[in-house]
């Protein structure tokens, strides 16, 4: 899975394969981490979320 | 004063008939648990699987659940990324199926692989030639993202909507759901893909061997063509059976009419290539490896030509042809009906794309291998039911599902 794990071998199958679930995973993680953030700023200033709420 | 565990504006049942309705559903959940302790406990010979069956009925059920799944991916998709708003009145109880279709998935692997602890195997010694390592990631991930995209629905309860954090992160939660459904339908494109691919890279198994595209068999398309196709449907349908249970209209007729639409041009396009590809495999690719089609259809108990027929033409091309008819469509007698049998046609060609690879045989002097599942895999097969529905009955009571709830039972 990572490039410590003695199977590794740097090729185009790990880097696309690895590369391509690293995405989607920073991808996720980068979401999850503004909602928290966003959510941290709006309870202690109390403007946000409350235009045109879901 | 207290705030209500129910939604505001709208009504449910007695705490008794809810308590009795659990009952019933952890009854038979607990007959799934029973049977999935004997086979951790015992190990796989508590399965009707040997040498022959490495995949089985759980494998089917699998398959065929992250295939019914779709909806969620699929309904994603389409409200957050093609911009149907209208479908955001069914987006909620879709991503519910999905959770409750994947999380079972993935419970169902956890005892198809017989040493669970050693699960993480697949993730940290990764093999990226592997069409199952693709479909461990994806659907692990995809399932992360599913609980992400239900977790912004759970915190609309109105005990927990009140503290103004819970609040604010449900509302930015729902504000970011595009990027989140976005990585849903990547995640969900490979994995029912490479669900497909593993079939059809067989090819010591004429049966379920394709030609395909790249690395990519033909399977691989049309797994995650027929799960779009099929996962609206199961919405659809599991929408219906809350509402006639609840005696309520839950969402309005016209959204499972567009369902229905998208899901017959899906399920018309899905069948054309189904059918290109089964008269290629039949006519090139089975004979290239010294197999007549009917050699995959003749002497044996139970798989007849008329599987084909049922997957191809009864359960596929009927359905196809009455969803995409606006006459179809407006007879809910038949919309029902030919979503049922779309259902029914898509759980064949997994079965068959599992099962009855298993059971061809391979060598002129081999017979056809049959398999019958033990109560065991039986029982923690229906497990997910009961789990399902005793998710649906929690989120029906004390979660905001259905936005037109209100709008279309004003007296209750």
């Amino acid at each position: 899975m990572f490039p410590f794990i003695f199977e590794w071998e740097w090729d185009i199958a790990h880097l696309v394969f690895m590369g391509a679930a690293g995405f989607a995973v920073s991808i996720i993680g980068a979401g999850i981490t503004y909602c928290i953030l966003k959510t941290i700023y709006d309870t202690a200033t109390e403007d946000g979320g409350e235009k045109g709420h879901h | 004063m207290t705030t209500p565990a129910i939604p505001e504006g709208v009504k449910r049942c007695s705490t008794g008939k809810f308590a009795l309705g659990l009952a019933v559903a952890g009854a038979v959940l607990l007959w799934g648990v029973y049977a999935m302790f004997l086979v951790w406990y015992k190990g796989l010979n508590q399965t009707g699987m040997d040498n022959a069956y490495g995949f089985a009925l759980w494998i089917w059920a699998d398959l065929a659940i992250i295939a019914f799944g779709g909806g969620a991916f699929f309904s994603g998709f389409l409200t957050y990324i093609i911009g149907r708003k209208e479908l955001k009145s069914i987006i909620n109880y879709a991503v519910i199926i999905g959770v409750i279709c994947y999380s079972s998935a993935l419970l169902i692997l956890g005892l198809d692989v017989g040493q669970p602890l050693r699960g993480w195997f697949i993730f940290w010694h990764a093999n990226v030639h592997s069409m199952l390592t693709e479909v461990a990631f994806c659907l692990s991930l995809y399932l992360g993202v599913l609980v992400i995209e239900f977790i912004p629905v759970v915190l609309e309860n109105p005990k927990l909507d009140r503290f103004r954090f819970i609040h604010h992160f449900s509302h930015n939660m729902h504000e970011v759901m595009a990027v989140f459904a976005a990585t849903g339908v990547f995640l969900s494109f490979f994995h029912q893909g490479s669900l497909g691919g593993v079939a059809g890279v067989l090819y010591g198994r004429p049966f379920s061997f394709r030609e395909g595209l790249l690395i990519w068999p033909w399977t691989f398309f049309l797994f995650t063509w027929s799960a779009a196709a099929v996962g609206p449907c199961v919405t659809v349908l599991i929408t219906w059976l809350t509402e006639k249970i609840a005696g309520k209209k839950l969402v309005k007729q016209e959204i499972f009419r567009m369902l229905g639409k998208i899901s017959g041009w899906m399920l018309l396009t899905y069948m054309i290539a189904k059918i290109a590809d089964t008269w290629y495999w039949a006519a090139v690719t089975a004979p290239s490896k010294g197999f007549a089609l009917m050699d995959f259809y003749t002497n044996n108990p139970i798989y007849g030509i008329w599987i084909l027929i049922a997957e191809l033409v009864v359960c596929g091309l009927v359905p196809a042809l009455i969803l995409i008819s606006r006459k179809g469509r407006e007879n809910n007698f038949l919309l029902a009906g030919a979503m049922i049998l779309a259902v029914i046609g898509i759980g064949i060609n997994r079965w068959v794309m599992i099962l009855q690879v298993m059971a061809a045989p391979l060598l002129p002097f081999q017979d056809w291998y049959m398999y019958m599942p033990t109560w065991q895999e039986i029982a923690t097969t229906i497990l997910p039911i009961a789990y399902g529905t005793i998710l649906i009955m929690l989120a029906y009571r004390y979660l905001p599902i259905f936005p037109q709830e209100k709008e279309l039972n004003p007296g209750s």
